[in-house]
């Protein structure tokens, strides 16, 4: 038994033994050990319940693993380490040079940065959430946010949108910094999707947003209402109750919610998770009408497809934030360049064709008999390569540059980490 | 209209709304001030003239302390599912994320469960008392019709149901289930009855001046209650199920 359980149970009996022995004489004296007895147990009930076990489920971060910080927009990999590295091989690289060649979120921070990051940490107990983060955010771009379930998006979309506090390091959002004397002015500028929309199920579309419109301080909302309802295409469902609307279209009314008080940042998460093809399209749609307007979106996702489509910059967190940059660029960067030949028979020789050819840096072979060429100019290389393969007599196919996605990208930089190197 | 009241107020309306769309909530506001006051009220009309003052005084006194657990236990349901009701529909964090500070969410909350508390409990003394005046016996009549009765139902109800909802409150934001909030809620709002109980046992003899006292008394606890539970509702910890304070003590930061 705990000491506040000894101390309930004494008060307890002994405002027993005292009734008994007449030293309370009244009623209400014996009433009034209760009730203090009563209340001292529910004060310790409540004050005193051992902490809740944290409900996001976040893998804890290695402490060991590295982070990569890096400037709004800067090229993260250095040309040094291109050569005859594997991606895999790379993205180790750039993991293991933490900090050595990336510019600082300051350095990286300009008077177009809307969220500036610099090594925010969040720790739930001794759990690592995200650690050492640093990134910008420019305005009026489509910002993504990518990582493993467990990486620390939501908790730093949390932390950002000032439901949690950091642990460590600074940030500012719509260039306020992130304090708590802060928060209220922070929340008018921003939204947050959640990707639960949280929608009271037995009040209309309208009376849900006439309820946040009232939170935002509004008083006559609804031209507000009509415009986010509007935006979304859902004015004809207005007057419905969100009880008996589709996961879709709440999801859309959790959007038009996002849009009430004209956020200059907007954070959606996964705002496609759960919704069909048709659907996911109209969200779409709707970022990349919000990025034409000027808002700045900050989108967690795990479709990469949809983050490679809609991002104008990623960053791929895994507790530690692992690499930012235009898509394109770090595409570039984790892979060599590539030709693709495909010939109706193959090759007699490939290693004398292809060695004999200047701009040609290596070859292999891929799954479906083709060859994969590594070049450093596909402009140069791609003619080359013609001309050597018809003098050679090769019946070729197809002659195609090779494109790596996102996924190949995101897989070698995440894997790389969360494998320690080794696969 | 400050931005301010203009929060609160949609907490209000809010609030309202979700009660009208479940009836349920309404009509237990109503059935169940019925049941409390059914059996004593039925008494009350059966005493007759001739019956012992000290009788009458008593079964009046038990009467109107009943109709003092009105304010007491209708809202302690409503506030104790305030805060983990929303967490538990997923609204709560899309809530937290606009303007609306913990004090103005709070005082919403609680005033939409005490405003038609507070309704329910002078509309059932008025009737009781009117009734009683037409209906019962001289004596009972006269027992009711004092003033530090109608000081005491008018000032204690509006003051008992506060402290309902604060406790309640306080049990939502820091429990991790509906169920219990709600047992929890309503068991922890009884006490405040010892006050007026005190009153109706005659141990304080019931007059004005005491009704006064006491109310100041309660109100005192009110304004107590609603700063502890202030300070309860940690954002962080209604989010995440664990407090900052506790989180940076542990990170040693």
């Amino acid at each position: 038994m705990t000491w506040q359980g000894w101390l309930i149970t004494a008060i307890a009996v002994g405002g027993a033994v005292g009734a008994l022995a007449g030293v309370q004489k009244t009623a209400g004296e014996i009433l009034l050990v209760g009730v203090v007895g009563l209340y001292l147990a529910l004060a310790f009930s409540l004050g005193g319940t051992k902490r809740q076990v944290v409900t996001d489920s976040r893998a804890s971060g290695s402490d060991d693993d590295p982070e990569l910080e890096n400037g709004a927009a800067k090229v993260i990999v250095p040309p040094e380490i291109y050569g005859t590295q594997t991606p895999r091989e790379i993205a180790e690289e750039i993991i293991s040079r933490s900090g050595k060649f990336a510019d600082t979120a300051e350095d990286g921070a300009s008077s177009d940065s809307v969220i500036v990051v610099s090594h925010l940490t969040k720790q739930f107990g001794q759990r690592v959430a995200f650690e050492d983060v640093s990134f910008n955010v420019h305005r009026g771009e489509v910002f993504g946010f990518l990582g493993p379930n467990g990486a620390g998006k939501t908790s730093t979309v949390r932390t950002l949108s000032t439901l949690v506090s950091p642990t460590s390091g600074t940030a500012q959002v719509a260039g306020i910094p992130l304090n708590a004397d802060r928060d209220v002015e922070i929340r008018h500028r921003i939204a947050v999707m959640t990707e639960v929309p949280g929608l009271y199920l037995r009040l209309s579309v309208t009376e849900n947003l006439a309820f946040f419109a009232g939170l935002y301080g509004y008083r006559d909302a609804q031209p507000r209402i009509d415009r986010a309802l509007e935006a979304v295409n859902l004015s004809s469902r207005a007057s419905d109750l969100c009880g008996s609307l589709s996961k879709g279209l709440r999801q859309r009314v959790g959007l038009a919610r996002a849009l009430l008080n004209d956020p200059e940042i907007i954070f959606l998460d996964e705002p496609t998770a759960g919704l069909d093809p048709v659907a996911s399209l109209e969200v779409h749609d709707l970022i990349i009408d919000l990025r034409d307007k000027g808002v700045t979106v900050f989108l967690t996702t795990h479709r990469l497809d949809e983050a490679e489509k809609l991002c104008d910059r990623v960053a791929i967190l895994n507790t530690t934030l692992r690499t930012v940059g235009r898509i394109d660029d770090l595409r570039q960067r984790m892979f060599h360049k590539s030709i693709l030949v495909s010939t109706a028979v193959p090759l007699a020789d490939p290693e004398g064709l292809f060695s004999s050819i200047g701009s040609v840096a290596g070859w292999s072979t891929d799954d479906t008999g083709g060859y994969v060429l590594t070049v450093s100019d596909v402009r140069v290389a791609a003619p080359a390569i013609a001309r050597a393969l018809v003098a050679a007599g090769a019946d070729v196919l197809s002659l195609v540059e090779g494109h790596h996605s996102l996924e190949e990208v995101y897989l070698e930089l995440v894997g790389a980490g969360s494998m320690g190197g080794v696969r | 209209m400050s931005q301010s009241a203009i929060r609160i107020r949609a907490v209000i309306r809010k609030e309202f709304q979700e009660y009208r769309r479940n009836r349920f909530i309404i009509y237990t506001m109503g059935t169940l001030p019925l049941i409390f006051t059914a059996l004593p009220v039925i008494t009350l009309f059966s005493i007759s003239n001739t019956e012992a003052p000290s009788i009458v005084k008593t079964q009046v006194a038990i009467t109107l302390l009943l109709l003092l657990v009105i304010p007491v236990v209708l809202p302690a349901t409503i506030a104790a599912y305030s805060v983990i009701g929303e967490r538990d529909q997923g609204t709560l964090e899309p809530l937290l994320t606009t303007p609306v500070t913990r004090e103005e969410f709070l005082l919403g909350k609680s005033l939409a469960a005490t405003i038609p508390t507070v309704g329910v409990a002078y509309t059932f003394f008025i009737v009781l008392v009117v009734a009683i005046r037409l209906g019962a016996s001289s004596v009972v009549a006269h027992q009711v019709w004092q003033p530090s009765w109608f000081l005491a139902e008018l000032l204690f109800a509006p003051l008992l149901a506060a402290w309902s909802v604060w406790v309640g409150t306080a049990i939502s934001a820091r429990s991790s289930d509906v169920r219990v909030a709600q047992q929890l809620g309503t068991l922890a709002s009884l006490p405040a009855l010892v006050l007026p109980l005190l009153m109706s046992l005659q141990v304080f003899k019931p007059t004005a001046a005491v009704a006064i006292v006491i109310a100041l008394a309660l109100a005192a606890i009110d304004v107590g209650a609603w700063r502890i539970v202030s300070k309860m509702f940690d954002r962080e910890r209604l989010i995440t199920g664990a407090s900052a304070v506790t989180m940076r003590a542990e990170a040693g930061t």
